[in-house]
């Protein structure tokens, strides 16, 4: 699975998109935030403002109880600042 | 969807500057008897704090950015009658004053060029995404989201 990251997240992560296997145990966005912010202190930091986080999976805009599959690209930003 | 309209549609992301009298000129079609253009700038200064800012940087998540301005412009050909729609959106390094975003609507009647063009530039603002990191000679600093942004659409949601 490719999980992109934008703006800030990004900055905390200190990587714009990496690619992971699926856990057996994680099948939706909840489940993959879970996992990736227990991973170290630096994706915590990324997940710890979750109310502003939007994700998209597959380049549409998805809510955190959607299901994702390994084949899935998954995106983490913020709420947009553009025009 | 109108066929020839299909044709008047143009969304370009891009580092390169625009011109607003070559892309006013393009949406003229024969049609036409309007043409609202609006032009996003950038501001010498932080909204929130006042602070004075050097330059901004703009990236965006390729792909997803063209699909969704292209679903507004979509939604927007779909509400109002309108012979063209031109959407340029700047990324990279920007100074103060430079242009940001360029929307140009053109359209039979003026009514439906403002509308449209308003309709366009207030989702655009939520739904694509970009990012803004603003630059002074200190300290770089992310744009936060506006809530009067989010009030904006509730107007096109009646």
């Amino acid at each position: 699975m490719q999980i992109k990251y934008f703006s800030w997240i990004k900055e905390h992560i200190g990587k714009s998109e990496e690619e992971i296997n699926l856990p057996h145990n994680v099948s939706t966005i909840e489940e993959l935030m879970f996992y990736l912010e227990n991973l170290n202190d630096k994706y915590k930091r990324a997940f710890e403002k979750k109310d502003l986080i939007k994700i998209a999976i597959n380049k549409s805009y998805s809510s955190i109880d959607d299901k994702i599959n390994n084949t899935d690209e998954i995106a983490f930003f913020p709420p947009v600042t553009g025009g | 969807m109108d066929h020839d309209l299909a044709k008047n549609i143009k969304i370009k992301i891009q580092i390169e500057d625009f011109d607003v009298s070559t892309e006013t000129k393009i949406l003229q079609y024969k049609k036409t008897g309007a043409i609202v253009n609006f032009i996003g700038v950038v501001r010498d200064h932080d909204e929130r704090t006042s602070q004075l800012i050097n330059s901004m940087t703009l990236e965006h998540y390729p792909g997803m950015t063209e699909l969704e301005i292209e679903k507004i412009v979509l939604k927007s050909i779909q509400k109002w009658e309108l012979t063209g729609v031109t959407v340029i959106h700047r990324i990279g390094k920007l100074l103060v004053s430079d242009q940001i975003v360029f929307v140009g609507v053109s359209s039979m009647h003026r009514q439906n060029a403002f509308d449209a063009c308003n309709f366009i530039m207030d989702w655009l603002k939520t739904q694509a995404p970009f990012w803004k990191v603003e630059e002074n000679d200190n300290q770089k600093k992310w744009v936060e989201f506006r809530q009067s942004d989010e009030d904006a659409i509730k107007k096109w949601k009646k």
